[in-house]
């Protein structure tokens, strides 16, 4: 396959696209978007916002990534994340010295150890009871605002604790702390499921879960995997967003970043389907919601028309993923290329059995050829682009 | 070809060698694995026993008025519901239904705020939200994407819109809506209903004639069990597809219409996360998420369960609001497990 036809095909095309569209757009709307400066060995400028305000919804668009990829899809991220919030802020505020490292230390780990919890909870539903994950994770969305109120009594928890706040605010190597945390995690994640068969087990069970638990795979418990990692993700994400803001607040933090991250995901090229994924997609995805929202604001876009800015541009992305449109596109564009390769020059994979159609069939039915095809390639792509993300 | 052929005679031959079962068995399994009126009729038990245990902890409580608030209250999240019964029977979900109604109040609070007369607004609200259902439909049917996204973009598309309509929250002051909102219909016994409430039931009997007794009706419980199987049965698979979100669409605009009535004012923060109350409603009503099996009445119970907690908890007055969304998980968990044990008992039995 030549390589004009094999980036045409790819998943990644029209996400790629939507994102240098954005940052073109901003090129020549608002230069100033690219200037990053220095200042105190930090990093600053739009880009590394773009970065840093995208990390948590990147966090947990990867977690969110393996859920889809298993054939489920987790609601209930946004409350995981505010009852993490919640957590964290109350047991620091009521800790002997809420200023000392090790409050926080104790606060971080007891959040992350009930957002564990909470994801087993999940797994528990969908897994061991066979519950669809919209209802099983719908269950937790509902209750979890509830039970993040509960924890703080109703009230926003203000915490002044330093080790806490630079999770939020503080540098590594210049770089915002939030992006190394998720970029380590994305890196650890890339090379758990690529370098391993992990990945391929999960789109196994994602593809027929009861197939693959004959084949030998262990379904359930690769389900239940994906469920607490994706609550591990969320809990570190509402530290994150906490730690931003010094104060937990239960009715807001993480309201609608379960969508937010589901559109990341689904932008990336990752069918709710189940059965493939893309960390790279994801990135590439968070990254393009990210920058939409960023430049709303920087272009100066009234603010009563961001939201709907943001949807149309949606739109338009899902309309040009969805297969439908790309097939009947492709169909439209197909009749073109037989006479240049009859002209004897060989461009394309149409030679062999050209007069047989095996060429229009297989672009027919493009769901499965252009899903499985490029996924040899996102192995690669995960393994590099993973540490071109945490660097970038 | 034996073993699929012994299998089943052995089976049959142990089921029937013991005594049979009692009437009240076979009927509770026929039950739970085909028509689901059990189900509606846990909920209805369920209704009764969480207004029972109000009455006798709050006093006040058995009174004819409370039982109507539960309607007057919640007159816009029955409509919402219907509306959503009939897309979760195809085994689609639709969650634009609470931008939609934050939507249709905006609209409607601008449009008379702009001198429209009130039966225009109506219509073109209405007219509305069926033109966004009917696109989220088509996307849905004809470009094969999943419903949760597609409506998911509806939702954010319908939230925009308000924004771009109306930041900050209209009142509402005209004659006509104004009436139909303060005016009761006076009943025995010195109790009242508002005109919402009429409004609301004539849309769930409606419902309830359009599911049982048309055609359309029949072929959204087909394409509910095996969209597949409706479609070789030359059943009209697409029509029916983008009908149902049409009539979500409408519903949710109906619904906005009630619910800016309920308010007096149009505001484009309304309605953020009822598309779940209403989800839970028809879930806790017995229909099944994935779709084919279910009554739009069940889903009137649904909701009078959740208006029920909400009073039960409003005439404690101890309990704070959090409470509410704890409760409605704890019973959504619980209907869902419910469901979910007798759908396999009834797998493994049938």
């Amino acid at each position: 396959m030549t390589l004009p036809v094999r980036i045409s095909r790819s998943p990644l095309l029209w996400p790629l696209a939507a994102l240098l569209a954005l940052l073109l757009f901003n090129l020549v709307v608002n230069p100033g978007f690219f200037t990053v400066r220095i200042q105190d060995g930090h990093l600053f400028g739009s880009l590394v916002d773009v970065l840093k305000n995208g990390s948590p919804t990147l966090l947990i668009a990867l977690g969110m990534t393996l859920v889809i990829a298993s054939r489920g899809v987790d609601l209930s991220v946004g409350a995981v994340v505010a009852i993490s919030a919640a957590i964290a802020c109350t047991s620091i505020a009521s800790a002997d010295d809420p200023s000392s490292p090790g409050a926080a230390i104790v606060a971080m780990t007891s959040a992350i150890g009930v957002g564990l919890l909470l994801g087993a909870w999940n797994g528990l539903l969908v897994s061991v009871f066979g519950i669809q994950p919209i209802i099983a994770t719908l269950v937790l969305m509902t209750a979890g605002r509830g039970i993040a109120m509960l924890i703080t009594d109703g009230q926003i928890i203000t915490v002044n604790n330093e080790t806490y706040s630079w999770l939020g605010g503080g540098h590594v190597l210049g770089l915002p702390a939030q992006v190394v945390v998720t970029g380590l995690i994305l890196l650890l994640v890339a090379v758990l499921t690529r370098r391993t068969a992990l990945g391929m087990l999960v789109e196994a069970v994602g593809i027929n879960p009861a197939a693959a638990r004959l084949a030998g795979v262990r379904s359930r418990s690769i389900t239940w995997t994906v469920y607490v990692f994706a609550a591990f993700a969320a809990s570190v994400a509402g530290l994150m967003i906490s730690a931003q803001v010094n104060a937990a607040d239960a009715n807001r933090a993480g309201l609608f970043i379960e969508l937010d991250a589901i559109l990341a995901v689904v932008i990336g090229g990752t069918s709710l389907a189940g059965g493939r994924y893309s960390l790279t997609g994801t990135v590439i995805g968070a990254l393009v919601l990210q920058t939409l929202t960023t430049t709303v604001y920087s272009v100066g876009i009234p603010s009563q028309y961001s939201t709907l800015f943001k949807a149309v541009v949606i739109i338009v992305v899902f309309l040009l993923q969805a297969p439908r449109l790309r097939a009947a596109l492709r169909r439209r564009r197909r009749p073109a290329p037989p006479p240049p390769a009859s002209g004897g020059l060989p461009s394309g994979p149409v030679p062999v059995g050209t007069d047989l159609g095996p060429t229009p069939t297989a672009v027919g039915a493009p769901a499965v050829p252009t899903g499985r095809e490029p996924s040899g390639s996102t192995v690669v792509g995960a393994g590099n682009d993973p540490a071109e993300g945490a660097l970038r | 070809m034996t073993v699929s052929d012994t299998r089943p005679a052995s089976e049959g031959a142990g089921s029937t060698a013991p005594a049979p079962p009692p009437a009240w068995q076979t009927w509770l399994r026929a039950s739970t694995t085909g028509s689901r009126t059990f189900s509606v009729l846990v909920t209805a038990v369920l209704l009764v026993v969480l207004f029972g245990a109000g009455s006798v902890r709050y006093e006040n409580f058995g009174t004819p008025q409370v039982v109507l608030n539960l309607f007057v209250d919640n007159a816009h999240l029955i409509v919402l519901a219907v509306g959503m019964t009939f897309v979760i029977l195809t085994g689609g979900i639709d969650l634009s239904a609470g931008a939609v109604v934050a939507l249709s109040t905006v609209m409607a609070a601008r449009m008379l705020e702009a001198g429209w007369s009130a039966p225009l607004t109506v219509l073109a609200v209405l007219a509305t939200g069926a033109l966004l259902g009917w696109a989220m439909g088509a996307a849905v049917h004809h470009l094969q994407l999943q419903p949760f996204i597609v409506t998911l973009a509806g939702m954010f598309l319908a939230r925009g819109l308000c924004f771009v309509i109306s930041v900050p929250s209209i009142p509402i002051r005209d004659p006509a809506f104004t009436s139909l909102a303060t005016n009761f219909v006076e009943l025995p016994g010195g109790t009242f209903l508002t005109y919402s409430v009429f409004i609301a039931l004539t849309v769930l009997i409606a419902a309830m004639w359009v599911l049982h007794r048309t055609r359309f009706g029949r072929t959204v419980y087909a394409v509910g069990g095996n969209e597949n199987s409706a479609a070789l049965m030359g059943l009209a698979v697409s029509r029916t597809k983008v009908g149902v979100y049409v009539i979500s669409g409408t519903c949710s605009a109906l619904a906005g219409l009630l619910f800016s009535l309920y308010m007096l004012s149009g505001y484009s923060l309304h309605g953020i996360g009822m598309e779940l109350d209403a989800i839970a409603a028809v879930v806790i009503g017995g229909t099944l998420l994935t779709g084919g099996a279910g009554y739009v009445f069940g889903s009137l119970l649904g909701v009078l369960v959740l208006g029920t907690i909400q009073a039960l908890i409003s005439f404690d007055g101890g309990l704070s609001s959090w409470w509410t969304r704890i409760t409605i998980g704890v019973l959504l968990l619980a209907f869902v497990v419910v469901q979910r044990l007798s759908t396999r008992s009834a797998g493994s039995s049938g």
